[in-house]
């Protein structure tokens, strides 16, 4: 159970640096989903399910759709926005 | 070949359907999904090199990256200042935690009378087997009102942000009609694999919800989780299903009534608690057997005060970012 326990740690830092580090703000949410899908495991292993059901429900799921709707509102999700980025990028 | 149906009739059977499908001869898609054609991106001549042109004249004179030496200078120290100001803050937060208390020895600051209380005269006081149920729901009720308000709260505040009016513009030119016109646009309508989740899914989530909901005083759960749940529940069906079916049974009107008499009720029941117990009254409410569904008082009631708060915010926050008002 303990090597569980920090091997999910590992991975715990291991999104958290991966967040920060990727460009796409897509990837990012769904970087940031999987980061909360792990703490809530860990809460388990912590002995409180209280803060995992309500980590898994908010953390994973409600946050993450809020911010989806946000990046589909300020057209990140676009495809023309991304080409129009990668052409910048390319000039 | 023997059928017992007549042709006419195997073809509105289920059988003929899925044979169909798995054959190939039928996409379910064609004549469901309605998808908006999206224009394809297209880019005038000179367009880039004009923009080429614009970033440097904002560069030049703007910013006078090519003038002055020091904005340059500052534009480096920046980089490494707040490299180095991270490595700091990371090295002094570390250093916090190496002169905490270890875990798991008795002599720590946080093994006091108080939670020595909770734990031998939780269940005898509240009636909850759940002792963190009882801590949050009746010692420390003020707590959790303020974080339902809190909830509130935030809700009112992304309506001043997001609120759209019918008829009117907002500030980008865009009005609410306009926005619901453009709702589906990068997303296809009545997808059936969705549709087919969602039908199967959203019961079960929602039963879970509520069991969460009504099971918080004797196991793990509560209001907020449970309600987090149904909120998420909620959200999968509206995407599945659209607004017309949820408006149904969820407008603005419900949002106002439910969160009104749930913060409201939670206000009068935590008043009579407290006005009871500061002036040692015997409180009427009976605390009943431990274990039961009906026992440990006001903890149930108040478990659902807050669920369906926090349902409906949840539920309120998506439709208010996905369209600006109900």
């Amino acid at each position: 159970m303990n090597v569980f326990a920090y091997l999910l740690m590992g991975f715990l830092v291991l999104c958290a640096i991966a967040v920060s580090l990727s460009r796409n703000l897509l990837n990012s949410i769904l970087i940031y989903m999987s980061f909360s899908l792990i703490m809530s495991m860990i809460w388990v292993i912590l002995e409180s399910p209280d803060l995992a059901i309500t980590e898994a429900a908010v953390g994973a799921g409600v946050t993450s759709i809020l911010f989806f709707v946000t990046l589909k509102k300020i057209h990140a999700i676009d495809e023309r926005e991304k080409r129009r980025k990668h052409e910048q990028k390319k000039e | 070949m023997s059928r017992r149906k007549s042709e006419k009739e195997y073809e509105k059977t289920f059988a003929c359907h899925f044979f169909r499908w798995l054959d190939g001869e039928k996409d379910p898609f064609i004549g469901q999904v309605e998808m908006q054609q999206q224009e394809a991106f297209r880019e005038g001549e000179g367009d880039a090199e004009r923009r080429l042109q614009e970033k440097n004249i904002l560069l030049n004179q703007i910013y006078g990256r090519k003038k002055s030496r020091s904005i340059r200078n500052l534009e480096r120290f920046y980089k490494v200042a707040s490299v180095v100001f991270c490595g700091i803050l990371i090295y002094l937060l570390l250093l916090t935690v190496s002169f905490l208390p270890p875990i798991g020895v008795a002599q720590r600051p946080i093994n006091n009378e108080v939670s020595a209380r909770y734990i031998e005269k939780g269940l005898q006081e509240t009636g909850a087997i759940n002792i963190v149920s009882g801590m949050i729901l009746d010692y420390r009720a003020f707590d959790t009102l303020g974080e339902s308000h809190v909830l509130f709260v935030a809700t009112v505040t992304v309506l001043i942000l997001l609120r759209m009016d019918k008829g009117k513009k907002d500030y980008a030119g865009v009005s609410l009609e306009e926005v619901e016109a453009n709702d589906r646009r990068y997303e296809p309508k009545n997808d059936a694999i969705l549709q087919m989740a969602a039908y199967l899914l959203v019961p079960v989530i929602i039963i879970f919800g509520v069991y969460v909901i009504l099971n918080g005083h004797l196991g793990p759960g509560g209001g907020f989780s449970g309600g987090a749940i149904i909120g998420a529940g909620l959200i999968l069906y509206l995407n599945a299903f659209g607004f017309e079916k949820t408006e149904r049974f969820f407008t603005e009107k419900t949002y106002k009534r439910i969160s009104f008499c749930s913060l409201s009720f939670y206000c009068i029941a935590k008043s009579y608690s407290f006005y009871t117990g500061a002036n040692h009254i015997e409180s009427i409410i009976p605390k009943g057997t431990p274990g039961a569904i009906l026992s440990s008082g006001l903890i149930l009631p108040l478990n659902i005060a807050v669920g369906l708060v926090v349902a409906c915010t949840m539920y309120a926050f998506y439709v208010m970012f996905r369209k600006g008002g109900f």
